[in-house]
């Protein structure tokens, strides 16, 4: 029972979404043409999957976006742990991240495009870059907040420089890991679509392209709702993770 | 008398411009359970970190059976007052700590089950084997330390307030916990404390330090007999122990105040 609850609360909010959404069309506040009914989107969508292809465009969008997380995590582990751990490193390097971190990767789309040419290598390249900036600063800061009393005890208690590091630096820093893969995500789908808008055959940042190209407004929808849904999908099953193995931490709320 | 094992040899301290310790020589010999009174920012926990390993004097020597402290060592447990109790490990895997690591390797696995579960439940800390720290009161936190402290076989025991985030009856309570463990497997230990009831309570000796830097202005031999119980704390020389002592941890802490 309080499973179904719980269910019911976290559609409730997507529920009013979409009345308000009817709202708005039937009020007239807004010429029908330019405010296609949700029923409509999901049909666009429905029929798109079952003849257009469209799974086939997710799946190149959902890739891209994996395979930039992946490569711009794994960097990000390592550097960010060099970086939190020497005071040094550290503030060689700030400086240099902030200024990298501060540029849109869509304004590096250009560049990518000479360099790299239009195919999945300059799409996952962009998108790397932008796992990896905003992923980076949200593990050594986290790095950096390790509390070293836990590094005295461990020491107290006989363990050598490895089984600190393995041990004591490697839980602490979990947390950190989830958050950095959390934020890099949600970069990473911004960052997608405009690479997408900008040159691609397909995934779904070309399908709102190429449909706003014929003014199909409905295809735009069905597009804009499915990155939303994607992304969603993909931050839920990262903070189910978080429960699993953060079930440890202090939380404010609960 | 028993053998000297830790011996302070003219030891001062200093942070940059501020001497912390000036000229401090004592010994703690096996078996002793050692107490600094003093009072706070004076220097007390320095002289306890120069023993730990964390940090060395300026000049004079800490030895420990003879030879310099250079760095921590699983010889000697320290507990904080801020537990330090790792929050990504169960009760259980948090006493076993000590006990997985490469120093350990030689102990077979039944007897590291074995060893936990001795100080578990020592500690009444059985039925909450499972349980996260974050769900557990300051008193069973700083029970958790002191069972993952003596699972790791230290021969010395170096408390720093362990019991000063605690409230006065966990904090009483804390006080025969230990002293029962103590009872049952003596450590040589050395306490850090701002009470001078707790430390007359526990030790067989008590050092008065002064206002930093600090310095020994007294040390007082306490003559009661161990095991001690709660009754102790109401006979007449207690309470007159307790009064002198008392009196000279004030002036030395209206001597820290006038620093300020």
């Amino acid at each position: 029972m309080k499973r179904l609850v719980d269910f019911a609360w976290r559609l409730l909010p997507f529920a009013c979404a979409i009345l308000v959404w009817y709202a708005v069309r039937w009020s007239g506040l807004v010429p029908p043409a330019l405010l296609p009914p949700p029923h409509a989107v999901f049909l666009n969508l429905v029929q798109r999957i079952y003849s257009g292809g469209f799974l086939g465009d997710i799946w190149a969008s959902v890739q891209r976006v994996l395979l930039g997380m992946l490569f711009g995590m794994l960097a990000a582990i390592p550097v960010g742990f060099l970086i939190g751990w020497n005071v040094y490193i550290r503030r060689f390097f700030d400086p240099l991240i902030n200024f990298f971190r501060a540029l849109p990767p869509i304004a590096l789309i250009p560049l990518a495009i000479v360099y790299l040419g239009i195919g999945e290598t300059a799409k996952v390249a962009i998108l790397f870059y932008a796992a990896f900036f905003s992923g980076v600063i949200v593990m050594y800061e986290g790095m950096s907040q390790i509390n070293p009393l836990f590094i005295r005890v461990a020491r107290t208690l006989g363990a050598t420089d490895w089984e600190i590091f393995a041990k004591v630096i490697v839980p602490l820093t979990v947390p950190h890991v989830l958050t950095a893969a959390r934020v890099a995500l949600g970069v990473a789908w911004a960052t997608l679509v405009a690479a997408e808008l900008v040159a691609a055959q397909h995934g779904i940042g070309a399908v709102i392209q190429n449909a706003s190209a014929f003014f199909n407004l409905t295809t735009i929808y069905a597009g804009i709702v499915t990155i939303g849904f994607l992304a969603l999908m993909m931050d839920t099953a990262l903070r189910a993770m978080s429960r699993r193995f953060l079930a440890w931490q202090e939380r404010a709320v609960q | 008398m028993n053998e000297v094992k830790v011996q302070f040899r003219n030891v001062s301290k200093r942070f940059d411009t501020v001497e912390v310790v000036r000229d401090v020589s004592f010994d703690i010999r096996e078996g002793d359970f050692v107490s600094l009174v003093g009072p706070s920012g004076c220097g007390k926990t320095t002289m306890m970190s120069m023993l730990a390993g964390f940090t060395s004097p300026t000049s004079g020597d800490v030895l420990l059976e003879g030879s310099p402290v250079k760095h921590p060592g699983p010889d000697r447990g320290v507990i904080f007052q801020e537990y330090g109790v790792f929050p990504w490990l169960t009760v259980e895997k948090n006493i076993r700590f000590g006990l997985d690591l490469s120093i350990r390797r030689g102990v077979p696995k039944d007897k590291k089950k074995e060893i936990v579960e001795r100080y578990m439940s020592l500690m009444m800390l059985s039925d909450f084997r499972n349980a996260w720290p974050k769900n557990l009161s300051g008193g069973m936190r700083q029970r958790l330390a002191l069972a993952r402290a003596y699972a790791a076989n230290p021969h010395f025991l170096l408390m720093d307030e362990p019991f000063g985030a605690l409230d006065a009856q966990t904090r009483s309570d804390m006080h025969d916990l230990l002293l029962g463990i103590m009872q049952a497997e003596r450590k040589t230990a050395l306490l850090i404390t701002h009470s001078v009831e707790e430390a007359i309570y526990l030790s067989n000796r008590v050092l008065v330090i002064s206002a930093r830097p600090s310095r020994i202005v007294e040390e007082i031999a306490i003559p009661f007999a161990f095991p001690r119980n709660k009754d102790l704390l109401d006979s007449a020389e207690f309470i007159e122990l307790r009064r002198h002592l008392r009196d000279l941890v004030m002036q030395q802490y209206a001597r820290q105040q006038a620093l300020k």
